[in-house]
């Protein structure tokens, strides 16, 4: 399993049967791909539409029908379709169960950041500072460091923020970590995973309680 | 009572120099292409642009930014615009970003005689700077402003000749919002039919929202990621 599989599949495992679940771009999205044989979850898209299904047969792709990340995607039977305004009723509301999405920084605190990098281009925040300010849950599924081997986990986040005190676990292929008062908790460990690993990569204490479980 | 204009151009023609325009779409998905070509056919200047997205480059609202008739955009993602950051640089254009549910709130909240409300979202971000914060039971809550624009170019589906509308399928986004916040409402359709053809019960944007209606055939709908099954793109 390479990392983003490992993060997708644990992701998963965070669904209940009858949740109705956002997921953002990138590592998030491919959480649609593992949800367990049975359970009934249906995917929310803040462009509008309950009910996402998979992407479409090629030569039936439907330029009205796409999700929030500009992707053609199908329908499902139930499915439904509304304003942006409704949407982010049902976001801000409290009505999506669960929300997962990537992240550039997370912290201690559970503040996130991934929708600025200054010096960058401008790109702008789209639903993400809606979907984390009152989303039921907000599950951060993302890589555990950059590509240089940078923490992305750290005592408190550098980028301009999307949300304050908003992440309750960070889901990597390393580890889950847990957003806690007392601070982050290390709850698991990937399918390689060791403490002294995860801690290196971490930018922050991680509360250690031995022996940690495995993923899977 | 017909609301119905032979072109898009003849549904333009007051627009003038400065207006405040907001553009229906999500990404290029729900876009009304004809009031676009036909915006920029007639060149107006200065205008204020309140949109989720800036088109692409050549596409969509990126025709109205490059032919230099936008002064400033309200919108929630503008990645896929190389032009608007140069512009933003270069202080041509001035660009408030804000949430996309905020965003979609406030043209709702416009639309509805709602002055300002609080949201959470965006609190203890750069969002909240220089904005009025308030806590309501123990949480930290930002005053945003209702939006309202002297036009909005808007796509349906179908109209009748009252302004009734219905849209299909994740092409509605901000179209129906946008209808109710604007002093004069343009719906670009698919396709007219008589009044009493749409089903009372299924109509989304009652007409009394809707001031003209023009109806185009030649779309493009150019898909931004076509993604199909077995992972082709």
């Amino acid at each position: 399993m390479d990392a983003r599989e490992i993060i997708a599949r644990r992701a998963a495992r965070e669904l209940q049967d009858g949740f109705y679940v956002n997921l953002g771009i990138g590592i998030p999205t491919l959480v649609a791909n593992y949800v367990p044989e049975g359970m009934e979850v249906i995917l929310q898209s803040e462009n509008g539409m309950l009910g996402v299904g998979p992407y479409p047969e090629a030569g039936t792709e439907d330029p009205d029908l796409i999700n929030a990340g500009k992707e053609t995607v199908t329908e499902i039977p139930g499915t439904v379709y509304f304003s942006s305004a409704d949407s982010f009723a049902m976001i801000r509301g409290g009505h999506v169960n669960l929300s997962i999405l990537g992240a550039l920084q997370v912290d201690r605190n559970g503040d996130l950041a991934n929708w600025m990098v200054p010096g960058k281009m401008i790109k702008g925040m789209g639903g993400a500072m809606d979907l984390v300010a009152s989303a039921r849950r907000v599950i951060v599924a993302m890589e555990h460091a950059t590509k240089s081997g940078a923490p992305k986990i750290l005592e408190a986040c550098t980028l301009p923020l999307t949300g304050s005190r908003v992440v309750d676990t960070i889901i990597t292929e390393l580890a889950v970590i847990r957003v806690t008062p007392q601070g982050l908790v290390l709850e698991e460990l990937g399918p390689d995973a060791t403490v002294d690993q995860v801690r290196q990569l971490t930018g922050t204490e991680l509360i250690v309680n031995e022996p940690v479980r495995r993923m899977f | 009572m017909n609301k119905i204009f032979p072109t898009a151009a003849d549904a333009l023609a007051d627009l003038t120099d400065g207006a405040t325009v907001m553009i229906g779409g999500f990404g290029l998905c729900g876009v009304p292409e004809d009031l676009i070509a036909a915006t920029v056919a007639k060149g107006a200047r200065n205008l204020h642009t309140i949109s989720n997205n800036m088109g692409i480059d050549g596409v969509g609202l990126g025709l109205m930014l490059e032919a230099g008739m936008i002064a400033s955009h309200i919108g929630s993602y503008v990645g896929e615009n190389k032009l608007l950051e140069e512009m933003v640089i270069a202080g041509r254009l001035d660009l408030t970003l804000t949430p996309q549910g905020t965003l979609a709130e406030r043209i709702r909240a416009g639309g509805a005689g709602i002055p300002a409300f609080f949201t959470p979202a965006g609190a203890g971000t750069i969002v909240a700077e220089g904005k009025e914060v308030r806590e309501f039971k123990g949480r930290s809550y930002v005053m945003e402003e209702g939006l309202t624009a002297d036009f909005a170019l808007i796509k349906a589906w179908r109209a009748d000749r009252m302004g009734n509308l219905v849209y299909r399928r994740t092409a509605r986004n901000f179209n129906p919002v946008m209808a109710t916040a604007s002093r004069c409402t343009i719906a670009e359709v698919e396709e007219i039919v008589e009044p009493g053809e749409l089903d009372p019960d299924s109509i989304v944007t009652p007409g009394i929202f809707v001031h003209r209606v023009v109806r185009w055939t030649g779309y493009n709908k150019r898909i931004e990621r076509r993604t199909v099954r077995g992972g082709g793109k």
